[in-house]
C-alpha cells in the first residue's frame, strides 16, 4: 500500500467572526514535492499554514497531514513534521546547540549530538554553536531556524518566507541549503513566499491565493504560459489584480 | 526514550534550566525576595520575643513559619506563571506548540520548573531564619514536608487559573503573574487563625487549601499536634482547584487555537 499523501485538505474554512480569512480551500499535496503557496498580505497563507500545523482549529473543512486528520491525531502527524517562520523566535538568550538540542528532545531525535553536528556542518553554524541565538545576525538566525526545522528529518516541513529579510546572496545561500536538505531526507516542502524568484526555483507546483480562496494552481512554467507572461511575479501581479489567465 | 512524553517535558525543564545558567539576575531575583521577606520578619519576630518570653515567642515561630511557608506558595505559582511567560516573552509559543510536546507535558515542565524555582528560592531563607534567629521550619515536625507539598500544589492551581488568563487575554494579563496570591492573603490565614476573619471572609478563607495549611502549623507549633482534618481539607481543596483551573487551563488553549492567538500572543 502505498504511503498517504503529505496533505490533504478537504472545503477547508477558517473564519474569524466576520472576516473570513480562508474559504473553502480543497488541495491534495504527494509526498515528497515542493509546493509553494502564493498571495498577497491578507490572502490566507499563514492562516493556512496555522491549520495545517494544528496552531488554528479550523471553522469547517478537514485537513490530514501524513495520513494523520490533524483534528483528532495531529501529535502523531507532528513528530514527523517542522516548521519554520521568521515570525517566530527561538530563545534568544540560549546559544545555538542549546536550542537545537531542545528541540531535538522535544522531536525525541535519536543520536541527538551527532545530527546537531551534522546540521551546524551543513548550515555553517559550527562557530556559533555556544553563542546565544539573540547574538546572531538575520541570515545565521535564519539558518538556525531552518537547522532546528530539519533537526527531526521530518517528512513534511512547513516554510512561512525563509528568506524574509535576507540579503539576495544569503538568500541564495539558503535555496541552495534547502534544495540539500530535500534531496537528503525527500521531505515534502510547502513554502509561503512573496518572493517569486525562489518559488519559481524550488517549486514544482504553486497554488495562488486570493481573499482565502485558491483561485488558480499549477507549475510555475504552465502558470507563466497560460497567463502569457515572462515570470512568476508578473502572473502574481496579474492575479492580485483580477485578471485572467489567457 | 526517543519520543516519550518523559523527554518532552525533560526538553523544556533543560530549555528553562539553560536559561538560568545564562542568567545570573534570574537566579538572584529567585532568592532576593523571600530572603528579604525573612529578614525583615525575624527582626519583628526577635523583637516580640523580647518583649515577653514565652507566648510570645510562639507568636515569633509562627509568624517566621508562616513567613517562609506562605513563600513557598507565592514562589510555587510564580515559577509555574513566570516559567510560561518567558515563552511568551521570547516568541516561542508558535514552535513550542507545534511540536509534538502536549499541553499536559507542558503543565508538568512548568510544575517541575516551579519546585526547582521555589527550592531555589526558600532554602536560602529557610537557612537565613535558622542562622540568624535560631528558627528551625522542621521545629514543627515532620509534618512540615506535607505542609510544603500541600502549598506547592495551591501555588500550582493558582497558576494555571493564571496562565488561562494570559492564553485568553495575552501578556497584558501577565501582572497577574506577580500579584494574584498577594490579594489572597487575607483569607489565606497566614498570621492568624480563620476564627480571627469576619464571618463571611471565614467561609471563602475556609476554601483557601493555605487557610487550613496554616491552622495546622498552628496546631503544631502552639498545641504540638498533627491536625489531620486540616491536611485532608487542604489536600481535598488541592485537588478540586487543581481539577477546576487545570481544565479552565486546557479550554483556554483550545480557545486560543480557535482564535489563533498561539502564534500571536503578546500585549
Amino acid at each position: 500500500m502505498s504511503p498517504p499523501p503529505a496533505i490533504v485538505v478537504e472545503s477547508l474554512t477558517k473564519r474569524f467572526g466576520d472576516v473570513t480569512a480562508v474559504d473553502g480551500i480543497s488541495f491534495t499535496m504527494p509526498r515528497g514535492a515542493v509546493w509553494g503557496l502564493l498571495g498577497g498580505n491578507g490572502a490566507g497563507k499563514t492562516t493556512t499554514i496555522g491549520m495545517l500545523l494544528g496552531l488554528l482549529i479550523p471553522t469547517s473543512g478537514s485537513v490530514r497531514c501524513l495520513g494523520h486528520d490533524m483534528a483528532t491525531d495531529r501529535f502523531a502527524a507532528l513528530a514527523r513534521m517542522n516548521f519554520s517562520s521568521p515570525y517566530v523566535a527561538l530563545p534568544h538568550r540560549l546559544s545555538v546547540a542549546e536550542n537545537l538540542r531542545v528541540y531535538g528532545h522535544l522531536y525525541g531525535v535519536d543520536g541527538l549530538e551527532a545530527r546537531i553536528r551534522d546540521l551546524a556542518r551543513a548550515f555553517e553554524l559550527e562557530a556559533f554553536l555556544d553563542r546565544p541565538a539573540g547574538q546572531l545576525s538575520a541570515g545565521q538566525k535564519t539558518r538556525v531556524a531552518l537547522a532546528k526545522a530539519l533537526i527531526n528529518r521530518p517528512d513534511l516541513l512547513l516554510l512561512d518566507e525563509p528568506t524574509a529579510s535576507l540579503d539576495p546572496d544569503t538568500a541564495d545561500w539558503v535555496r541552495s541549503r534547502l534544495e540539500a536538505a530535500r534531496a537528503e531526507t525527500g521531505a515534502a516542502i510547502l513554502l509561503a513566499s512573496h518572493n517569486m524568484g525562489e518559488v519559481e526555483r524550488l517549486c514544482s507546483h504553486v497554488l495562488m491565493l486570493k481573499q482565502g480562496r485558491i483561485v488558480d494552481q499549477g507549475s510555475p512554467a504552465d502558470l507563466i504560459r497560460r497567463y502569457g507572461r515572462e515570470d512568476l511575479e508578473e502572473v502574481f501581479l496579474d492575479i492580485a489584480r483580477g485578471r485572467r489567465a489567457a | 526514550m526517543s519520543g516519550s512524553p518523559a523527554r518532552r517535558v525533560l526538553a523544556v525543564l533543560y530549555r528553562h534550566l539553560a536559561l538560568y545558567r545564562r542568567s545570573w539576575p534570574r537566579v538572584f531575583e529567585l532568592m532576593y525576595w523571600p530572603s528579604l521577606q525573612m529578614l525583615v520578619w525575624g527582626f519583628v519576630s526577635a523583637w516580640l520575643a523580647s518583649l515577653q518570653p514565652g507566648a510570645t515567642q510562639f507568636a515569633a515561630g509562627v509568624l517566621l513559619g508562616g513567613v517562609l511557608l506562605w513563600e513557598v506558595a507565592l514562589r510555587s505559582q510564580m515559577g509555574f506563571a513566570i516559567s510560561f511567560l518567558e515563552e511568551i516573552w521570547s516568541r516561542n509559543l508558535g514552535h513550542l506548540f507545534v511540536s509534538p510536546i502536549r499541553p499536559v507535558e507542558l503543565i508538568a515542565a512548568l510544575i517541575g520548573m516551579s519546585l526547582l524555582r521555589t527550592l531555589a528560592g526558600v532554602l536560602p531563607a529557610a537557612g537565613l531564619a535558622w542562622l540568624f534567629y535560631g528558627f528551625g521550619l522542621f521545629d514543627a515536625g515532620p509534618v512540615v514536608v506535607a505542609f510544603f507539598a500541600l502549598l506547592l500544589m495551591m501555588g500550582w492551581a493558582v497558576a494555571l487559573g493564571v496562565t488561562a488568563l494570559i492564553l485568553r487575554h495575552g501578556a497584558g494579563a501577565e501582572a497577574l503573574a506577580w500579584g494574584v496570591l498577594f490579594g489572597v492573603t487575607p483569607f489565606a490565614a497566614v498570621f492568624y487563625p480563620v476564627s480571627t476573619l469576619p464571618l463571611p471572609m471565614q467561609f471563602v478563607s475556609l476554601a483557601v487549601p493555605a487557610a487550613h495549611v496554616f491552622e495546622g502549623l498552628r496546631a503544631a507549633l502552639i498545641e504540638g499536634r498533627t491536625a489531620w482534618e486540616h491536611l485532608a481539607a487542604a489536600l481535598a481543596l488541592n485537588l478540586a482547584w487543581m481539577a477546576a483551573l487545570g481544565g479552565l487551563f486546557l479550554r483556554q488553549f483550545e480557545g486560543a487555537r480557535e482564535r489563533g492567538a498561539l502564534l500571536a500572543i503578546g500585549e
